[in-house]
């Protein structure tokens, strides 16, 4: 279990356990975080899972392949730390990470 | 109108396999599709990427998947009705009349949902001074090139269909290609090209840069592009043209009374029937307790579906299990020779 903190675009936010071997995209989808659509289901086709990670954080995270970058390109209002949270899979390394969703997904 | 046993609306993996489960049976169906081929996700998100959990199929990809189950369900000789999406759904006596958007109506005992997650659509400018130009000076596909002729064209994206277009319009317009990163994932050898159209001074490139806002009044004068570093630069333009790909809308099926959670569709898992019968919801749109959403799971959905169909469009017969290894019903319906 590891604690991961959503943030939604107005600022509030929600700290869940998430069990190791969830992605993060899946952690928010199952405890009802708004702000994730996840419409593929976490098949990187679809951008819809699009979160800003923290700085701090951004940098510990394995990096992206391409064809997750490739995604993010779809992705709405990307920036230099997006990232796809169906491609983030918690371990414990992770305990504390934060992500910010964007306003909208699409 | 057009009268049918099932109108299958989707017509991804599930939707086709349908007509499979369908046709044996001996049962009549119509096909919808918002997009202009068959397929849906697996032609238009992955058809080159293998999927391996297909059972005895090892390894094939979106579109070899796609081609074999249109070969499968070739004998059914199934009517597609694609670029159409279905708008209305109403009751009459025992029957469901759905509409489309291009006003073909439809009569039949069943509904199949094998929608997906719903219609495929260009994903828009999220900016909100770009609605009042799209289909004016903004578009998201390009139906007559001439319209860009000698005119400047600023193109968004990094796939093909960024590229294709930023080398095709370069021909006959001043075309700049903007993308948020320095990588293009489209063919190398078109971005080999229009590296050196830039260098021939034919077309400009413009990475890291991604649209900030658009100036005009009735037509668009210019158009603002920011970097991470919120440099910004402004670039006269006429027109723009943005390729981010498709997104899926659950649209119009939201608002035909059926119960459902989040994005997708409650069904028993019986008959894989909504709470209204004679509407089903199979594949990615349908969710009950353990649901996963793979392809396969989709095809059970389908057979299962297809034997309550064929109760309702045949009240008077009785349904009877066949396997197609012996059933010369069903072998005959596939058009198979006598052995």
């Amino acid at each position: 279990m590891s604690k991961i903190t959503y943030i939604d675009s107005t600022g509030s936010q929600k700290t869940i356990d998430v069990a190791n071997g969830l992605s993060v995209m899946e952690g928010a989808v199952q405890n009802n975080i708004s702000g994730i659509d996840a419409d593929c289901g976490g098949g990187m086709a679809c951008a819809t899972c699009h979160v800003y990670v923290k700085e701090e954080w951004f940098n510990k995270l394995p990096k992206a392949e391409d064809a997750e970058q490739d995604m993010i390109d779809m992705a709405f209002e990307p920036k230099k730390n997006s990232r796809l949270s169906c491609q983030i899979i918690v371990t414990d390394e992770l305990d504390g990470l934060v992500v910010t969703t964007p306003s909208k997904q699409v | 109108m057009i009268k049918t046993d099932v109108v299958i609306v989707g017509a991804g993996p599930v939707g086709l396999f349908t007509v499979h489960q369908l046709g044996i049976k001996g049962l009549k169906s119509e096909v919808i599709d918002n997009l202009d081929k068959a397929g849906g996700q697996c032609i238009e998100l992955y058809p080159d990427k293998p999927i391996y959990d297909i059972p005895a199929i090892p390894e094939c990809t979106g579109k070899e998947l796609t081609e074999n189950l249109l070969k499968q369900i070739k004998p059914f000789n199934t009517n597609f009705h694609f670029n159409e999406r279905v708008q209305e759904v109403s009751e009459e006596k025992e029957n469901w009349i759905v509409k489309t958007n291009k006003n073909k109506v439809f009569s039949a005992p069943n509904i199949i949902i094998a929608g997906g997650v719903g219609s495929f659509e260009p994903r828009r400018i999220s900016l909100k001074e770009a609605e009042k130009y799209e289909g004016k000076n903004i578009f998201y596909s390009v139906r007559d090139k001439n319209k860009f002729k000698s005119k400047k064209v600023s193109i968004f994206g990094g796939g093909d269909s960024a590229l294709d277009w930023a080398l095709d319009l370069s021909k006959i317009a001043h075309v700049t290609l903007i993308h948020r990163r320095e990588e293009f994932r489209g063919a190398p050898h078109t971005l080999n090209e229009i590296k050196k159209l830039e260098k021939a001074g034919k077309l400009q490139i413009k990475t890291k840069y991604q649209l900030s806002s658009i100036e005009g009044d009735k037509d668009i004068k210019s158009i603002t592009i920011k970097n991470d570093d919120e440099k910004t630069i402004k670039i006269d333009t006429d027109y723009i043209l943005s390729f981010f790909g498709l997104i899926m809308q659950l649209g119009p099926i939201a608002e035909w009374g059926l119960n459902m959670n989040k994005k997708t569709i409650t069904v028993n898992t019986e008959n894989f029937q909504t709470n209204k019968k004679g509407i089903f919801a199979i594949g990615d749109i349908c969710t009950y307790p353990g649901k996963e959403r793979l392809i396969l799971s989709g095809f059970h959905e389908a057979a299962l579906a297809s034997v309550e169909c064929f109760k309702r469009a045949r009240p008077n017969e009785k349904y009877r299990f066949q396997f197609t290894t012996s059933s010369k019903e069903i072998q005959e319906r596939l058009g198979c020779k006598p052995k």
